[in-house]
């Protein structure tokens, strides 16, 4: 409040309103807008930065050491570390913030302005896409300058597997964060479901021995078959038609994300 | 609509979760330009009314208006129109109010221009600050600031001042008035009677979903003209008198008590509260 009274004639301006003051905002615009806002407290908040890309990295990294000079080996951590990133960076990422920014009840006070939901989520997403985009393109140069795997043998079928990845573990980040009941058990909620996937993911596409069980289950996941769709697009240069039932199983995800994500959405933490 | 039309009309409004009925039939009109309070008790559904008002939240029953909007619809228009200061809202914590307020901005059509906004709402020191190191009275500024930016006609202030010192709370009253002197109409919540004596044209006196009077805060004899001086007499007995005067009552009171060579113990001056104020409303009722 000021200290001493402010006299401001109504109406009165200073210079620095936008120039095209008097239109309507486009939501286009209020995406893009939104997006970049999102982007400059991405990287303004050293937490976040960290769980998008360091602890990845850092999978990679030890997981290189260990595996130093075995080729077969390095062939199968490149593509399940990039199949880790794209959950990371946007099932784990989103479902941080949505708690985080439900409690602090900044959803709703959003909520209570003009900007476009479409818009929001646009921006939001958008965001949690730059942070996978650039993970994937850091764990696809490591792997051809540190791990002596080829460029990708089939760009388009990166594209499309991180694309439909990122729409599914986005839309289930989103759903997932109804289910979290308040910021400080986020943590255990999120850990419980990305732990769990990651480890049995990784083990059966490394295994050639693992039960058919942990095959059944894992398959029915979204992750091992984001991870399978990357090895081919990345490492043996399989085509996508010959990945077409693992596209399936992440699209699948994708919807039952997707109607979670809209139907359950919660402006407000419930009180 | 017209600029005579009234900017909220509520009409039986009720809302009910479950079993349990928090808004219970009421009834206002907020004429445009006047600043309107509601004053209740926590749970007399303030909060309730207003969110519906914003459009927060359904309603159970009744008709509302606001700037000629059913809230309900959740119209762009009408959030182009309306700020709202909620009681706990929070903000991105690494961006500063400078930047947020900018951001904030580029929703509406016709918004203030940031530095004026952070003028009024004399936040030019934190302008470059940000939001999580501000203190707390300072983001209460920043909630004015960002429901002000757009520039809207009807504002929503929701307990604008609970857990302020008497410092904050002052400064929060007196930028209020300038809202006011802007020419925004304001809805704001209370619980504070002399809140409700400073800041508002009319009140609206609110317990258990209802509504108990409306009017002038000082024809309600809201912390206005009456005072209740008390004292115990010989026996221990209370002795209550209520004064518009109470510099003379005093003086006559405490007078004849000296004279007689008496002490009038647990002497007080106290104006009345909102539970007197309740007490008095609902024994004429």
């Amino acid at each position: 409040m000021p200290d001493r009274p402010v006299a401001l004639a109504r109406g009165a301006r200073a210079g620095d309103a936008p120039a095209d003051a008097g239109r309507p905002p486009h939501a286009l615009a209020l995406t893009w807008r939104q997006y970049r806002l999102e982007r400059r407290m991405f990287w303004r908040n050293p937490s976040a930065a960290f769980f998008n890309f360091v602890l990845p990295l850092l999978f990679l990294v030890a997981g290189g050491a260990i595996l130093h000079g075995d080729q077969h080996q390095l062939d199968k951590l490149v593509p399940a570390i990039a199949g880790m990133s794209v959950m990371s960076t946007t099932f784990t990422a989103l479902a941080y913030n949505i708690v985080f920014l439900r409690e602090r009840g900044v959803l709703k006070r959003i909520r209570g302005t003009p900007l476009p939901t479409s818009s929001y989520f646009g921006g939001v997403a958008a965001n949690a896409v730059t942070n996978t985009a650039l993970q994937i393109a850091i764990v696809v140069i490591a792997g051809r300058v540190f791990f002596g795997i080829g460029w990708p043998a089939h760009w388009a079928a990166l594209v499309v597997f991180v694309v439909v990845g990122v729409v599914c573990f986005a839309a289930l980040g989103v759903a997932f964060a109804h289910v979290i009941p308040n910021f400080e058990s986020t943590a255990a909620y999120v850990n419980a479901v990305f732990l769990p996937v990651v480890l049995v993911s990784f083990y059966v596409f490394d295994s050639t021995t693992a039960p058919a069980f942990l095959r059944t289950i894992a398959g029915a996941l979204p992750l091992l078959p984001l991870i399978e769709g990357l090895s081919g697009a990345i490492v043996t240069g399989a085509s996508l038609s010959s990945n077409l039932d693992a596209l399936a199983v992440i699209g699948l995800w994708g919807v039952f994300g997707l109607y979670f994500a809209v139907r359950g959405f919660s402006w407000e933490q419930s009180r | 609509m017209s600029d005579t039309d009234p900017a909220i009309e509520v009409h039986a409004l009720t809302k009910r979760y479950g079993e349990y009925e928090a808004v219970r039939g009421i009834d206002f009109t907020v004429r445009r330009g006047e600043v309107f309070g509601l004053l209740g008790p926590n749970g007399a559904g303030k909060t309730t009314t207003v969110e519906i008002l914003e459009g927060y939240r359904g309603r159970s029953g009744g008709e509302v208006a606001v700037l000629g909007h059913d809230p309900a619809e959740r119209s762009i228009e009408l959030r182009r129109a309306i700020g709202i200061v909620l009681q706990s809202g929070g903000i991105y914590g690494h961006v500063t109010p400078r930047e947020v307020l900018g951001h904030w901005a580029g929703f509406y059509p016709h918004p203030r221009g940031v530095e004026e906004v952070l003028a009024l709402a004399g936040l030019e020191d934190q302008a470059d600050v940000r939001s999580r190191k501000l203190s707390g009275g300072q983001l209460r500024r920043l909630d004015f600031a960002l429901a002000l930016v757009g520039d809207p006609e009807l504002m929503f202030l929701d307990e604008p001042t609970t857990g302020f010192d008497p410092a904050a709370r002052h400064a929060a009253w007196e930028t209020v008035r300038s809202l006011r002197d802007l020419g925004k109409t304001i809805l704001l919540t209370t619980h504070y009677l002399d809140e409700a004596q400073e800041l508002a044209d009319r009140v609206a006196i609110v317990k258990d979903g209802r509504v108990l009077a409306i009017g002038p805060p000082r024809e309600l004899g809201v912390g206005g003209s009456q005072y209740r001086v008390a004292y115990l007499d010989r026996d221990g007995g209370l002795v209550e008198h209520q004064t518009e005067d109470p510099t003379r009552l005093l003086n006559e009171l405490t007078g004849q008590a000296l004279s007689r060579g008496e002490e009038l113990r647990e002497l007080s001056v106290g104006r009345p509260t909102l539970e007197d104020v309740y007490l008095e409303l609902t024994a004429d009722a």
